[in-house]
């Protein structure tokens, strides 16, 4: 039985009218993350949201990819994102990464400004990356670390020692050597999960980390982000299915923020069809799951 | 016998050595085979290929200019004209790709040809300065002065210790650049770096090869060792080795068959690609024989 993350009793703040407090704002303007004695210890103020978003507008190639969108997820949280093509599922995931700026609204993470965080990893799609650039799997997961060393200092022991770690824990041990174009689409995937972690990230931000991989490696993936409690997930996906199995919660955007909670409360018909039009539809088998049917028409509509 | 073929080996490779012009051409083609490879191992990475031969041919309305100010001007004035006017350019296109209103490689085509027909209207005005222009275009390493040899050594010492300090930082921009931004490091400021550092390297290698051929300086050698490795310091390793012995075999070939310098030193390169090619792809069939 996999752990599962219990789903979080304050979490899946949404209201349409826009009814939330404005987000908190720590007086600390450089987040440095786990920076304590040992260097484990969380500094964030207690009790603020891993992310907060009020009135958030954001805009893409001149034109507006997301619109008044407000939620909050509380720290630890898995979030599935879920939308069809071009809903700025990973335009939102860009804004909290602090990658892109937002027009209007507020958008903190963990009370501070998403620029300012260095305890947030993104993970971009898998077609984002020059899979022949010469580095192994250790390599590009010891690039987790650059930024807590800086220029001319060497990397030290506990810098490898954690990247090793991260490699072993996703089962990447015995590739650790091998050149990343020598790998499978889920191994590249887990390669990235495993630099997230090097990262001692707090907030993991995936862009769509099952597209393109065989069934086996999903479910590999989909196990290996289910323990990763304590840790916050925003994970950009395509199937509601996945997302309403192993998700705590689901954030359905289509230009605006359609649903935000438990998936079951989040893919009711009427979101589903604002999202999808009349394309998509969800159906409970006897065992409770949620099944998604995928009409011939959905394809057209994304 | 044997004997006396070794002693016409070591005679054939020490008289060169004895005329001091050739000394100095070897030391320069060794320093600029070697820096040209390094920092070009950076620009096949980033696919940068084409901005390499931009950055390279762009030099030509810096020299122009720095002619037409100087009257016929000394090797030394040209070197600094060509110099600003690369870090110029070459920033120019960085910005204009920025925008992302042109797409990148129209930027740099409109850039490179424009750049060098100005350079060669400017120098059209000059009088009598066709040969300097083939020395410009081709490079003469014979005619390297010591003085030249201490700006080579000094700029490309200059560009190998700032390539050395800020080691990861490149390779990761380079490799994920988005990393990089969340990671919070400035990736614009290190993107910058490469290309300025590439503009200097261009300049100080074009006494050696010329800059209608520099390219082949920088992408020849690190493309050779990505055939060999599969690690970014191994790969910057062998090319380095690639661009010395370019330089070296060429120049050795330049004076024994009478071949103009900064060809040969190239040929020798894509010589050197084409052995790792034919290496590399005998070892897949190999193993692939193996494996039925």
């Amino acid at each position: 039985m996999r752990p599962r993350l219990a789903r979080p009793s304050s979490g899946g703040a949404f209201e349409k009218g826009g009814t939330l407090e404005a987000c908190s704002q720590s007086p600390l303007k450089q987040e440095p993350c786990r920076t304590g004695p040992t260097g484990k210890e969380p500094v964030h103020e207690p009790g603020s949201p891993a992310i907060c978003a009020r009135g958030l507008t954001l805009h893409y190639d001149k034109r507006t990819a997301l619109e008044d969108v407000s939620f909050d997820v509380p720290a630890g949280a898995h979030v599935a994102v879920v939308g069809p093509n071009g809903a700025g599922k990973s335009t939102l995931l860009k804004a909290v990464a602090g990658l892109l700026p937002w027009t209007q609204g507020t958008l903190r993470v963990y009370g501070h400004e998403p620029r300012d965080h260095l305890c947030i990893a993104y993970v971009p799609q898998r077609a984002a990356v020059d899979w022949r650039f010469p580095v192994t799997v250790l390599d590009v997961v010891l690039m987790g670390r650059v930024h807590r060393r800086g220029p001319l200092r060497r990397m030290t022991r506990r810098d490898r020692a954690l990247a090793e770690a991260a490699v072993q824990w996703v089962g990447l041990g015995p590739q650790a050597g091998r050149q990343i174009a020598e790998l499978s689409g889920g191994e590249q995937q887990k390669m990235f999960l495993a630099r997230a972690l090097s990262q001692e990230a707090e907030l993991v931000l995936l862009d769509e980390p099952l597209a393109g991989i065989d069934a086996s490696s999903e479910v590999e993936i989909l196990d290996l982000l289910d323990r990763l409690s304590g840790t916050t997930l925003l994970v950009a996906l395509h199937d509601l299915g996945i997302a309403a199995k192993h998700f705590s919660l689901a954030l359905l955007v289509r230009g605006r923020l359609l649903g935000f909670g438990a998936p079951e409360d989040v893919f009711t018909p009427e979101n589903l069809q604002s999202a999808y039009g009349e394309c998509l539809k969800m159906v409970r088998t006897a065992d409770g799951t949620l099944v998604v049917q995928d009409t011939p028409c959905s394809r057209g509509a994304r | 016998m044997l004997e006396g073929s070794e002693v016409t080996t070591v005679e054939w490779l020490i008289a060169p050595l004895r005329y001091p012009f050739m000394v100095r051409a070897l030391v320069a083609s060794t320093l600029v085979g070697g820096l040209s490879a390094v920092v070009g191992t950076f620009v096949v990475l980033r696919s940068m290929t084409f901005l390499g031969d931009a950055i390279a041919h762009s030099v030509l309305p810096g020299i122009a200019a720095g002619v037409l100010v100087s009257g016929r001007g000394d090797r030394r004035t040209l070197f600094w004209w060509a110099l600003g006017t690369a870090v110029l350019v070459t920033l120019g296109i960085g910005w204009v790709h920025e925008r992302g209103r042109v797409r990148e490689d129209a930027a740099i085509g409109i850039v490179f040809a424009g750049m060098f027909a100005l350079g060669i209207a400017l120098l059209s005005t000059v009088r009598g300065f066709s040969v300097d222009l083939v020395h410009i275009l081709f490079g003469n390493v014979l005619a390297v002065s010591s003085s030249d040899l201490v700006l080579i050594a000094g700029f490309g010492g200059g560009v190998l210790l700032i390539l050395g300090a800020f080691y990861r930082e490149f390779v990761l921009v380079s490799f994920d650049p988005i990393l990089g931004a969340t990671l919070r490091l400035p990736v614009r400021l290190y993107r910058y770096a490469l290309l300025v550092l590439t503009a200097v390297t261009v300049v100080v290698s074009l006494q050696v090869v010329g800059l209608a051929l520099m390219l082949a300086m920088l992408v020849a050698p690190p493309s050779t060792a990505l055939l060999l490795t599969r690690r970014v310091p191994a790969t910057m390793a062998i090319a380095a080795l690639c661009g010395v012995v370019s330089g070296l075999v060429g120049l050795y070939l330049s004076f024994y068959f009478s071949v103009a310098s900064g060809a040969a030193i190239v040929l020798v390169a894509i010589g050197l690609f084409l052995l790792a090619l034919l290496v590399t792809r005998r070892r897949v069939v190999f193993a692939r024989l193996r494996t039925r």
